[in-house]
């Protein structure tokens, strides 16, 4: 892998660019190999690219049925931050805030991780002690989040209207500084090359249609698209899709799928310095570098693979942007999507083994999991390459909904991003 | 937006009238309290959460009020059939169903087996 850096750009510049090598490759399957990854979205590439940086693990195969980062990786609105209430969550999406700081480095390429601050508005009583004590359980765990008047919140986001007569008057805000965005597709590409140049096989138009076992019941490989591949150990990380895999091998999953719905704008110039979203009225938005609008928007009510969700979804997030921010009313959107997300019943992740001996699952992101795709990659690495969790995904297993050890996160925040 | 036919009205409308109550067919115990562990995650926790022909309750919030059950296809959301709470549920809405995946619908014991996907055959309407 030829390194990017200035001098290179410099180079390909008086040589009319014809010198860039492609930035993954594209290999046939081999026969078998250590691990099989199901899934080329952010979080499989990352854990593919952890498996052999950190465990020394490089006959790893990472299958996609479409193209990489063409599934939730690539629909998202890539809110990054990890401003949760319990401990475990805290641990864990404050562990991918981390690694976001340093992974443009790392990788050789540019993430854009733009911590640019996320605010979350407090409208009515109720808010402001849900948003507090956010505040303080953070802090007590170590990750920073203010508390801000509203004039306070004015201040780092002008746009904002905190007059009394706002259809939806502000009373307060809680700010994670280092929350923000970063670019989704080049997360994808970023660990896609790195992975690659340490010899992962990224092998896209590969369906997995089972998952084999021997008579012992130990994983064996997956029968594809493109034909038998064998595997000692396979990791699922397959967003929507989960549900289907796992079923592959026997096990019945706590996740329902749903579309969730995103859009954006035609771009314009700078006007919206940082994240804010409202749990209240149910809409968050920010602004791309590129100048577009991006609005998240809700779930429909019913399980889903259809990539696309009810227009009156998306309808209804509009209707909350241009009460909060009637500068946006005129402002016209250029494209809508759907992306199949996999919800589990507490709304946190599973990162564990399963029943399957040589089986691991990495789900149950729902609504929520771009911004913790390094920490999941990182961990779930761990997790593969020692059969045992990683302190911090310990609590995410399985069987907690089995134990009643939930991390209720359902309990805990109310929109979806 | 769906467009949902109720059983009991007798009459298609909009999405917005109804609540999607969710998978259909989970019985719920007489004796929840003597269910074992294992026994209350599968009924509490555990979804099918299918590829293909999805079992659903909707209830009729803003007409009838009443719950009924649906049968729909996930990937095309297309309704196949509605009928009213208590009819068994339906076994031969399968014959229909157009072929989205190799995989989709196919019991997981089936699955299991190590035969190539392509030689396995499955009429099962389970979903
Ligand atoms: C509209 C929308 C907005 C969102 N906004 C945010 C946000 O602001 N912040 C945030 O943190 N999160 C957000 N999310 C959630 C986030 O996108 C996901 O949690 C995260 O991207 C999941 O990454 P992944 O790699 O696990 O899944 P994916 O990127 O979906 O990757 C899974 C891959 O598995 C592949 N696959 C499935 N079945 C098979 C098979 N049988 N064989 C081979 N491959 C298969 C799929 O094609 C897919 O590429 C949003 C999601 C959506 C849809
Ligand atoms: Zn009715």
């Amino acid at each position: 892998m030829r390194k990017y850096s200035v001098f290179a750009i410099a180079r390909e510049a008086m040589r009319g660019h014809k010198g860039w090598d492609q930035q993954w490759t594209s290999p046939e399957p081999r026969k078998d190999y250590d691990v099989i990854i199901i899934g080329a979205g952010g979080h499989g590439l990352a854990t593919a690219y952890y498996l052999a940086k950190e465990h020394g693990i490089t006959n790893i195969a990472v299958l996609e049925k479409g193209w990489l980062g063409g599934g939730n990786t690539g629909r998202n609105t890539t809110i990054i931050r990890s401003n949760y209430l319990y401990d475990e969550s805290a641990g864990l999406y404050n562990h991918a805030l981390n690694l976001w700081d340093g992974l443009s480095q790392d990788l050789n390429y540019n993430v854009m991780y733009s911590p640019r601050g996320v605010m979350m508005l407090a409208h009515n009583v109720h808010d402001v002690q849900v948003l507090k004590r956010h505040v303080h359980a953070n802090r007590l765990n170590g990750v920073p989040n203010d508390w801000l008047t509203p004039e306070e919140a004015k201040e780092f986001c002008p746009p904002l209207d905190i007059s009394k007569r706002a259809r939806y008057p502000i009373v307060g805000a809680a700010l994670q500084r280092k929350g923000g965005t970063a670019r989704h597709d080049a997360v994808a590409w970023g660990y896609a090359r790195a992975a690659s140049a340490r010899g992962v096989d990224i092998i896209q138009n590969c369906e997995v249609t089972a998952v084999r076992r021997s008579s012992n019941g130990h994983v064996i490989g997956v029968d594809t698209s493109k034909g038998f591949i064998g595997a000692k150990k396979i990791g699922v990380v397959a967003a929507g899709h989960t549900s289907v895999l796992m079923e592959m091998a026997g096990v019945r999953m706590p996740l329902e799928s749903y579309p969730l719905q995103a859009l954006v704008s035609e771009p314009v110039k700078p006007c919206f310095p940082c994240v804010v979203m409202s749990n209240t009225v149910h809409a968050y938005i920010s602004q791309s570098d590129k100048g577009e609008l991006v609005i998240g928007a809700g779930t429909d009510q019913y399980i889903s693979y259809s990539q696309t969700g009810g227009l009156h979804i998306i309808n209804h997030t509009l209707d909350a942007i241009c009460e909060m921010f009637p500068m946006f009313a005129r402002m016209k959107m250029l494209r809508s999507w759907g992306g199949i997300v996999d919800v589990t019943p507490d709304r946190s992740p599973i990162l564990a083994k399963t029943p399957v001996p040589g089986l691991y699952v990495n789900c149950g992101w729902g609504t929520g999991g771009f911004k913790a795709t390094p920490g999941s990659g990182h961990v779930f690495a761990h997790t593969i390459a020692n059969d045992n969790p990683h302190p911090i995904n310990a609590p995410f297993t399985l069987e907690r909904f089995r134990t009643g050890r939930l991390i209720d996160e359902a309990a805990a925040a109310a929109v979806a991003h | 937006m769906l467009l949902i036919h109720c059983p009991y009205c007798q009459e298609e409308r909009p999405e917005l009238e109804f609540r999607n109550g969710g998978e259909a067919h989970i019985a719920r115990s007489r004796d929840i309290a003597a269910e074992s562990d294992e026994a209350f995650e599968a009924f509490f926790f555990i979804r099918t959460n299918p590829k293909g022909l999805v079992y659903e309750r909707w209830r009729h919030i803003h007409g009838c009020g009443r719950f009924f059950n649906a049968v729909r296809d996930s990937v095309t959301d297309k309704f196949l059939r509605v009928y009213k709470a208590g009819e068994p549920k339906p076994a031969d809405v399968m014959k229909n169903l157009p072929e989205h995946s190799a995989w989709e619908n196919i019991p997981p014991a089936d699955q299991n087996v190590e035969t190539p996907a392509r030689d396995r055959v499955s009429t099962d309407g389970e979903a």
